[in-house]
C-alpha cells in the first residue's frame, strides 16, 4: 500500500492508503475532517473543494496517493480558535447559506478566486464559483457574500449586511 | 461510489513509465495512465472502468509546460488547463487554444485536468480536440519502442478512441504558429454554466485583402469524433468578408440574407457546416438541432475570426 505524508490544516500525517482511497475519504474517514462533504459522484458539485498546494481542487477527484507530500487546507483550517475567517464571516453576515451543504466548497472556491482577482466583479464571482452548485440559495446572497468577504480580506471595513435580515443569537 | 481496487504506480521517469506500460501490456493487464484524473477518477467512481493498475504521470518532470519553439508551440501533455491559460506564449501564438481552454469546466477542474489528458481521452464533447484538428497540431507519442508523430487528422479514431497504441504515452503536442494574417475564434453553445458543449466550433481564418483565403473549422460534439467541416471550409475559400456586419440578419429574415437584404455568401457557406457530420442525440439536443447549431455557430465563429 502506498505510504503518504500529507499536511492537512497545518498538521502533518503519515498514512498508509489503499490506492483507491479518495482524498475526500482520507480527510473525512481517516482524519475526521468532516467539514468537507461529498455531494456527487461526477466531479460536478464542488461541495468537496479544498486547497491542494494553494489551489482549489475537488477532493473527490484526487486520490489520497496523489496528495503525497502536499499541503491541504480544508474549511476547518481557515479560522482560528473561536474566530471565523473573513469569508466565513461574510457568508454568515449575508445569509449566503440555507442547508449549508455547499458552503464549505463555496468558501474554498471563493478564497481561490481572490488569489488572482482580489476585487472581483459579480460576473467574475459567478465564473469563479462555476464549479460549485447550490440547490438552496439561488446564488444571489452567495455573490454578495463573496464581494463582502473580498472587501474584508483586502482590509476595508465591512459595510452593513445587505442581504435581508440577519439574526444573531 | 468507491472505485474498485487497482494498483497504483508512480514511475520516476518517462522511460520507467513506458516500460511499466509495456510489461503490463505483455502480461495482458489493463493498465491505465493517470494524468489529472478529472475524467478518469469520475469514471472509476461510477464504476464504468476497472483498470488493474494506474500509472500516475502527474509528477514526471519534462512533460509539463509550454515552450516557444520558433515555428510552433510545444505544449507538454501534463500541462494543466490552468497553466495553459496562464501561458503568455499560448495567448500570443496559439490564442485558439487559450479561447477554448477558458471554456473548459471550472477553476478547480482546470487546476488538475491536463491538456494531454483532454486529447487522449478523446471525448467528442471536449473542447480541445476540435481545436487541435483546426490547427493541424502534431501529437507526439512515446513508448518503450521509441517516439512517433501522429497528425491531428489521424489521432481521433472513434468515440473515446485514439491512434495511441497500448503502451504509448502522449508526451505533448506541437501547435503550429499561424501568421498575423490568421484570426481565431472558439464558439461554444451550452445550456448552463460549467457545462460541456452541446456543439462547439473552432475557427481559424486566414484573410487576404478582405477575402477569406483559407478557413479551418473544427467541430465539437457533432459525431463520435471531433470533425473538420470540410465542405464549409471549401465553400468559404475566396469569399469576401466585407459583406454583412457579423450581427446576422434581422430576426425572421431569410437564411443567407445579410442585414441590408442582399445574400451573404459567407452565411451560405457556413450553412454547409454540418455536411457529413453524424451528430449524437441526447437529452440536450437532437441531431437536427445540433446540425442547426453547427451552421449558426460556424457563421458566428468565422465572422469573429475574420473580423
Ligand atoms: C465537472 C467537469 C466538467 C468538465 N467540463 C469540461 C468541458 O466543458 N470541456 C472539456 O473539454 N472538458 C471538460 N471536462 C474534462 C476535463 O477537461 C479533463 O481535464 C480532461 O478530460 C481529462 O484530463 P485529465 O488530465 O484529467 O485526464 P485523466 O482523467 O487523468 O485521463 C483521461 C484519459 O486519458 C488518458 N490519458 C491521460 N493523459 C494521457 C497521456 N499523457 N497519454 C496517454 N493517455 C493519457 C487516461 O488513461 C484516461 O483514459 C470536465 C471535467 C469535469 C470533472
Ligand atoms: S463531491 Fe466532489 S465535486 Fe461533487
Ligand atoms: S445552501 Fe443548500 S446547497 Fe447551498
Amino acid at each position: 500500500m502506498p505510504r503518504i505524508t500529507v499536511t492537512v490544516d497545518g498538521i502533518t500525517y503519515e498514512e498508509e492508503v489503499e490506492p483507491r482511497l479518495l482524498l475526500v475519504h482520507l480527510l473525512r474517514d481517516r482524519l475526521g475532517k468532516t467539514g468537507t462533504p461529498v455531494g456527487c459522484d461526477t466531479g460536478n458539485c464542488g461541495a468537496c473543494t479544498v486547497m491542494l498546494d494553494g489551489k482549489s481542487v475537488k477532493s473527490c477527484s484526487v486520490l489520497a496517493a496523489q496528495a503525497d507530500e502536499c499541503d491541504v487546507v480544508t474549511i476547518e483550517g481557515l479560522g482560528r480558535a473561536g474566530e471565523l475567517h473573513p469569508m466565513q464571516q461574510a457568508f454568515h453576515a449575508e445569509h449566503a447559506l440555507q442547508c449549508g451543504y455547499c458552503t464549505p466548497g463555496m468558501i474554498m472556491a471563493a478564497i481561490d478566486l481572490l488569489r488572482d482577482t482580489p476585487d472581483p466583479s459579480d460576473e467574475a464571482i459567478r465564473e469563479g464559483l462555476e464549479g460549485n452548485l447550490c440547490r438552496c440559495t439561488g446564488y444571489s446572497n452567495i455573490v454578495r457574500a463573496v464581494r463582502r468577504g473580498a472587501r474584508e480580506m483586502s482590509g476595508e471595513t465591512p459595510a452593513p449586511a445587505t442581504g435581508g435580515e440577519v439574526r444573531t443569537s | 461510489m468507491i472505485p474498485a481496487t487497482f494498483d497504483y504506480i508512480r514511475p520516476a521517469s518517462l522511460d520507467e513509465a513506458c516500460h511499466v506500460l509495456r510489461d503490463a501490456g505483455d502480461s495482458g493487464d489493463d493498465v491505465k495512465v493517470l494524468a489529472g484524473g478529472q475524467s478518469l477518477l469520475p469514471l472509476l467512481r461510477l464504476r464504468l472502468a476497472y483498470p488493474s493498475a494506474l500509472v500516475d504521470l502527474g509528477r514526471l518532470p519534462g512533460l509539463r509546460g509550454v515552450e516557444d519553439r520558433g515555428d510552433h508551440v510545444f505544449i507538454g501533455a501534463l500541462t494543466t488547463h490552468d497553466e495553459v491559460l496562464r501561458s503568455p506564449v499560448v495567448r500570443e501564438h496559439v490564442p485558439l487554444v487559450a479561447m477554448a481552454t477558458a471554456t473548459v469546466a471550472d477553476p478547480a477542474v482546470r487546476h488538475r485536468g491536463t491538456f494531454g489528458g483532454s486529447l487522449a481521452h478523446a471525448d467528442p464533447a471536449g473542447d480541445l480536440p476540435a481545436v487541435a484538428l483546426a490547427l493541424d497540431c502534431v501529437f507526439i507519442a512515446r513508448s518503450a519502442e521509441g517516439e512517433r508523430e501522429i497528425p491531428a487528422a489521424e489521432f481521433f479514431t472513434d468515440y473515446l478512441e485514439t491512434a495511441l497504441r497500448p503502451g504509448e504515452v502522449l508526451i505533448g503536442v506541437r501547435a503550429p504558429k499561424l501568421g498575423a494574417d490568421w484570426g481565431f475564434h472558439y464558439e461554444k453553445f451550452t445550456r448552463t454554466a460549467q457545462a460541456w458543449a452541446i456543439v462547439g466550433v473552432a475557427a481559424a481564418v486566414r484573410s487576404e485583402g478582405g477575402d477569406i483565403a483559407e478557413a479551418r473549422i473544427g467541430l465539437t460534439n457533432m459525431g463520435p469524433t471531433p470533425l473538420r467541416a470540410q465542405v464549409a471550409e471549401e465553400a468559404l475559400r475566396g469569399l469576401g468578408v466585407a459583406h454583412g456586419n457579423g450581427g446576422g440578419p434581422a430576426p425572421g429574415s431569410a437564411p443567407g440574407s445579410a442585414p441590408d437584404g442582399a445574400r451573404d455568401p459567407v452565411r451560405d457557406a457556413c450553412g454547409q457546416a454540418a455536411e457529413g457530420a453524424s451528430p449524437p442525440s441526447d437529452l440536450h439536443a437532437r441531431p437536427d438541432y445540433r446540425a442547426h447549431l453547427a451552421r449558426v455557430l460556424t457563421y458566428r465563429a468565422v465572422r469573429a475570426a475574420s473580423a
